[in-house]
């Protein structure tokens, strides 16, 4: 395989990887937090 | 009955967010724009985008989400609505594309979906066992262009499909789907990958190895520039196409998020592992494979036409030079994650026009699944009848395709100068897990919208042979490709002024008639969610809801 495509192919991999696995662990971390009081009515706009 | 569903989990929101993105074009549109823009110097084009075309655009529209749910609103209509100020009464009627969009592409998506059904079917009963090449074409062929009972059963039981689950709601029937067909996607995309980077050349009757392919996908393909146009209005407009943004999906599943919930971290979390399955999975199996086995002029001279032909008539043929046990298991592998990939998203269509049934017209969640399910049945069966006179194609240019980039188009132009960056930006961070940058006020306020309007300009006015460089020289000629020319049929009255076989002049004509029918119902369907929508302006206005 060229040097270039190597290059290129795994630098991409290895950003959308990471990224990935770093928000998505951070997601995991941070669960949603149990509904208040505020969402349980909330206001009609329009 | 009140509206007041809500997502189960973080996890849950995130995978279904990312499953609405992650659809067929991951696998076969990234890949063939890739090697026809370039190869590897279309991904700095891709990149760039991802972060100011794609990313922003995720943050508009998860905020806009909540926004809107904080008001009780599920759909564009009137999220859009509560964003401007209420004389600009108009607003509304630009969220119709929200609705829109979603139903005109659930019609034909779904006939996609069921294909791939289908197909995981045929892998499993060994259908291609032993078939030529030829022979597994025409049985594509065949299956589109005069589709029988078996078509028709495998698209009826993916439209019931879908809508039974959306009757079960977000958190008991879309998030639980997310759960299972996200990971497992991503398992059948792994081992495909792994299979994709291990052709060898003489085995199994491949002519060359993988790196062939991956050369062609990812080494500079020579003569390219990055400073060429067409590769940036290429790549954005795939960035555009694969976050399934300035649909309206997005905006419905965050209106379901609570008031306090983070949208930052979940929007990058979401936009991130959407790019993971493209770049790192859907760059790694159809190329890699099909160079191995045909070489790279046939995968040029075969992908002028998008890739959906290398996904259905070629890689079931490659697979059997695996011998039996593996075309089985890459069958059911491909098939299956195209189907993950497709319900994920047609679920993502179905939600937008339930909540506006359910928050304007106090339908019961089962019976706004049901209406939409029966929607999308005839609005569907004519891309299903009329497949070969371009009716399914005619959904997808003008449903699938502009009108993204139009509603996109106004609904950054909303939020970043009518609803104003300030609010706008305090609504991105508010409750954020993460910290923006704060770079991407003014991304979204003006790099964001100059790339769309790019890509706005770019569809309209496309030139011939998409040679932008041609248009700088000073020489503008319309593509066939381009909106205006496709709206005049331009392509299509040229092949007819070609012609002179009488049976050939009279499938052109009544092709003809067909897509200039499929428009007429388009505008029609559009203009019934328009009424839908000033009807439920009345009925706010009458029972005092509109402040």
């Amino acid at each position: 395989m060229k040097t270039q495509a190597l290059i290129t192919m795994v630098l991409t991999n290895i950003a959308f990887l990471g990224f990935t696995a770093y928000f998505f662990r951070l997601v995991l971390k941070t669960p949603l937090d149990k509904p208040d009081n505020d969402d349980i009515e909330y206001p009609h706009g329009g | 009955m009140a509206n007041n569903e809500n997502w189960g989990s973080r996890v849950g929101l995130v995978l279904a967010m990312a499953g609405n993105a992650v659809g067929l074009g991951n696998f076969l549109r990234f890949p063939v724009q890739a090697v026809q823009n370039g190869g590897g110097t279309f991904i700095i084009p891709y990149l760039v985008c991802f972060l100011l075309l794609g990313i922003p655009l995720l943050f508009v529209e998860w905020s806009m989400g909540r926004f809107g749910g904080k008001h009780g609103d599920h759909s564009t209509p009137f999220i859009l609505s509560n964003m401007a100020p209420k004389k600009q009464f108009l607003w509304k009627y630009v969220g119709v594309f929200g609705i829109f969009t979603n139903l005109a592409v659930a019609a034909y998506y779904c006939y996609l979906e069921s294909w791939t059904l289908s197909y995981t079917w045929h892998s499993i009963a060994g259908s291609f066992e032993g078939q030529t090449a030829e022979g597994i074409a025409n049985f594509f062929n065949n299956y589109v262009l005069n589709p029988g009972t078996e078509a028709f059963a495998f698209w009826i039981f993916c439209l019931v499909l879908n809508t039974y689950i959306l009757s079960r709601g977000l958190s008991g029937g879309v998030e639980k789907v997310a759960k299972i067909g996200m990971p497992l996607l991503i398992v059948f995309g792994i081992f495909l990958a792994y299979k994709g980077l291990t052709v060898q050349e003489g085995v199994d009757g491949a002519i060359f190895s993988s790196s062939e392919g991956l050369n062609f996908l990812w080494a500079p393909t020579p003569g390219s520039s990055v400073w060429d146009p067409k590769i940036w209005v290429a790549a954005a407009g795939q960035i555009f196409f694969t976050l399934s943004v300035g649909m309206g999906s997005i905006q419905c599943y965050a209106s379901y998020m609570r008031q306090r919930d983070d949208v930052a971290l979940n929007a990058m979390s979401a936009g991130w592992m959407n790019g993971f399955v493209e770049v790192c999975l859907g760059a790694a199996i159809v190329i890699p494979i099909s160079v191995g086995y045909f070489g790279i002029d046939w995968v040029i001279e075969n992908t002028k036409n998008g890739g959906l032909g290398l996904g259905f008539r070629t890689l079931p043929y490659l697979f059997q030079q695996w011998g039996p046990v593996i075309a089985l298991v890459s069958g059911v592998f491909w098939f299956g994650l195209l189907f993950f990939a497709g319900i994920t998203s047609s679920l993502a269509m179905g939600t937008p026009c339930m909540g506006f049934l359910q928050d304007e017209f106090k339908m019961s969640r089962e019976r706004s699944a049901w209406s939409f399910g029966a929607a999308i049945f005839f609005l569907g069966l004519p891309t299903v009848l009329f497949f070969k006179y371009g009716v399914f194609d005619e959904y997808d240019y003008w449903a699938g395709t502009i009108s993204l980039v139009v509603f996109a188009l106004l609904e950054i132009i909303l939020f970043a100068w009518i609803f104003g960056m300030e609010k706008g930006w305090k609504e991105i961070n508010a409750y954020a897990d993460i910290k923006v940058p704060v770079v991407f006020k003014f991304i979204i306020k003006w790099v964001t919208p100059t790339l769309l309007l790019f890509v706005f300009i770019g569809a309209f006015f496309k030139p011939v042979g998409n040679d932008w460089s041609a248009v700088l020289q000073g020489r503008w000629v319309l593509d066939d490709g381009s909106v205006i020319n496709t709206m005049l049929n331009s392509g299509l009255h040229k092949k007819i002024a070609a012609t002179s076989d009488a049976a050939q002049l009279e499938e052109l004509n009544k092709q003809l008639t067909y897509i200039n029918l499929s428009r007429l119902l388009l505008v029609a369907m559009f203009a019934a969610i328009t009424s839908l929508v000033y009807i439920a302006y009345r009925k706010r206005v009458k029972e005092g809801r509109w402040v």
